[in-house]
């Protein structure tokens, strides 16, 4: 019998699928059985009430999507007293995602949500929708470190860090969190993009531009994954374009532990458990005892000493 | 190991999640005049059990140039459980529809639903009025369905461009509704006569509740006729989506409601809403 069951530091999940926040709700409890997942990963909250963008919100291009939710969220008042109950039924830890526009904003709605029933919080350091012009924390190491500092002094809770692609210094960010407190990074959010609509010569999406996600972004998480699994010690959950078993053991391999299912969910609902009962396979088909001997087993050696993190030129 | 239901694996689907991923196998997909086709799905029971209004979230075949990424929501123009059929009517618009266009019989197609919450007839409202024009006629089709099982009186007002791309009529005679067509080549569809149309119809004690759906100006008509006579009414509106579900945010609307204004979605609070709530746009 194969072994699915991962850890991501003190958080055991019975295997390393869990949905990837905003494309995940008490809703999908409709569709299947949410208690097989390996976690559940709420939407973004914020401490006030928010309204979200203009739409249209979401805009496809060919074989991936554009998104500027902007993060709807009916404040963390409303969270605790109605949405953490909801998942109190189910065994699978609850990862709450929270994010704020500044430090201080930050570390309050931390604290406020280091509640019982929440195993541990996603920092969403990375929304591209949700400050002006798409600035984030997670786009400087000195930001991401400050933030993370601050976030850590405010809990007790194991906090994950969520990064962008949006940054020319991705191995930089991602030690500046682990050294600011993170316990897992997750990597990563969504990719700045647009599109216009050349009938009407308007942007597609009402708020100018948004985060690309979907098959397309694969590659460039996966190579942050990779990049990330090398320069940290902490656990790194790949977050990216997934949609089929394939794309999750390449993950796994390129470092991450545990991974999150996003946009896929849209496209066919039942996903997340078709992809868990085929890793499964997966391993009975190779042979392979436990998950964990897949995470990081890339062979590169014969490429390391080539290997070049594209660095800035000074 | 897994102790997951497998829906996908047709396992399980006696579990009966309300709302379901299943493959249905085109019966057929025909043209039925000008501008619409109906195509006609052979579906499991399962997903069978609709209300009028309710919609479903079509994963559209890729087997053309045309390379669709999302699911395409649908409103029901029928659904059978004892033929196990399924309906749809639509016309071809952009590149979702385009490859629906493509579909063969015996093709299979991917939906997920029933989603959203349909049409209320109130018990007692015994006369219903129906307004809608073009493909929007196809949305109100299970409705009348229902009404005339529940055994109420019907009059639906179809609007279209021309006679010849006027949509359901023989289907709302057929249940005994009173049809009346209004075309713009006859120039009889403006707003104005077809408010006088429904104000007479009200004077005549024909009309208790009004269902409409998708348009802005039918539904700014109706909205004040409602306020005016202390009529109720149901609107379903559209809204670009991504994963129909409620999920994802994508499709929401602004409603007037007592406490303010609220965003809801329409795939999950709608896309049936009152009348007297929903905001022009």
């Amino acid at each position: 019998m194969v072994n699915l069951v991962t850890k991501i530091g003190d958080i055991i999940l019975k295997n390393p699928i869990m949905p990837a926040s905003g494309t995940f709700s008490e809703d999908l409890a409709d569709v299947f059985d949410l208690d097989c997942l390996g976690a559940h990963v709420t939407k973004t909250i914020t401490t006030e009430k928010r309204g979200g963008n203009a739409t249209p919100r979401v805009c496809e291009v060919r074989g991936s999507m554009l998104n500027s939710i902007g993060i709807p969220s009916k404040g963390i008042d409303h969270f605790i007293k109605n949405t953490i109950p909801i998942y109190k039924k189910y065994n699978a830890p609850l990862v709450v995602s929270i994010s704020a526009h500044n430090a201080d904003d930050f570390a309050k709605i931390c604290e406020k949500i280091s509640v019982p029933g929440v195993a541990a919080i996603e920092v969403n350091i990375s929304c591209p929708n949700i400050e002006e012009g798409g600035k984030a924390f997670a786009m400087r190491p000195s930001s991401t470190f400050k933030v993370m500092s601050k976030l850590r002094q405010a809990t007790d809770l194991p906090l994950w860090a969520k990064l962008t692609p949006n940054t020319g210094e991705t191995t930089e960010v991602a030690i500046a969190a682990e050294q600011g407190g993170a316990d897992a990074l997750v990597v990563s959010n969504t990719l700045l993009s647009m599109a216009i609509d050349i009938k009407t010569r308007k942007p597609k999406l009402g708020n100018l531009m948004g985060g690309l996600s979907g098959p397309s972004l694969k590659p460039i998480a996966l190579r942050m994954t990779y990049q990330c699994a090398k320069s940290v010690k902490i656990p790194i959950i790949g977050c990216g374009g997934i949609s089929t078993v394939e794309d999750i053991i390449e993950y796994l391999l390129a470092g991450a532990t545990a991974v999150q299912i996003g946009t896929a969910t849209f496209i066919n609902p039942t996903i997340m458990q078709t992809l868990i009962a085929q890793l499964e396979q997966y391993l009975v088909a190779e042979k392979i005892n436990n998950v964990s001997e897949l995470v990081g087993a890339v062979l590169d050696e014969d490429a390391a000493d080539a290997v070049v993190f594209m660095e800035a030129a000074l | 190991m897994s102790k997951c239901k497998s829906q996908a694996n047709g396992q399980d689907l006696q579990t009966s999640y309300p709302i379901q991923e299943a493959v249905t196998v085109v019966k057929s997909n025909q043209s039925i005049n000008g501008e619409y086709r109906k195509l006609i799905l052979d579906a499991p029971t399962e997903i069978l059990n609709c209300q009028p209004g309710q919609f479903f979230h079509l994963l559209c075949p890729l087997e053309t140039i045309d390379q669709p990424y999302l699911r395409r929501p649908m409103s029901i123009y029928g659904y059978y459980p004892q033929k196990r059929e399924l309906h749809f009517l639509y016309k071809v618009t952009g590149e979702g529809t385009r490859t629906l266009a493509g579909l063969n019989p015996n093709d299979k197609l991917n939906v997920l639903g029933p989603l959203g919450v349909g049409f209320h007839i109130e018990n007692n409202c015994q006369n219903l009025l129906l307004l809608a024009r073009g493909v929007g006629l196809a949305t109100l089709a299970p409705l009348a369905l229902e009404a005339k099982r529940l055994g109420r009186n019907l009059t639906a007002i179809c609007s279209a461009r021309s006679e010849d791309v006027l949509m359901s009529v023989d289907y709302f005679r057929n249940l005994g509704a009173q049809v009346i067509t209004v075309t713009d080549s006859q120039n009889t569809s403006n707003i104005e006569n077809i408010k006088l149309i429904i104000e007479q119809l009200i004077a005549d004690g024909k009309v208790d509740a009004m269902y409409t759906c998708g348009s802005n100006r039918f539904l700014k008509l109706l909205q004040d006729i409602g306020q005016q006579h202390n009529i109720s009414g149901e609107i379903a509106l559209e809204q670009q989506m991504a994963c129909g579900v409620g999920m994802c945010q994508c499709c929401v609307r602004s409603f007037n409601k007592k406490h303010g204004i609220t965003h809801e979605r329409v795939c999950r609070e709608g896309p049936v809403f009152k009348i007297s709530e929903a905001m022009a746009w």
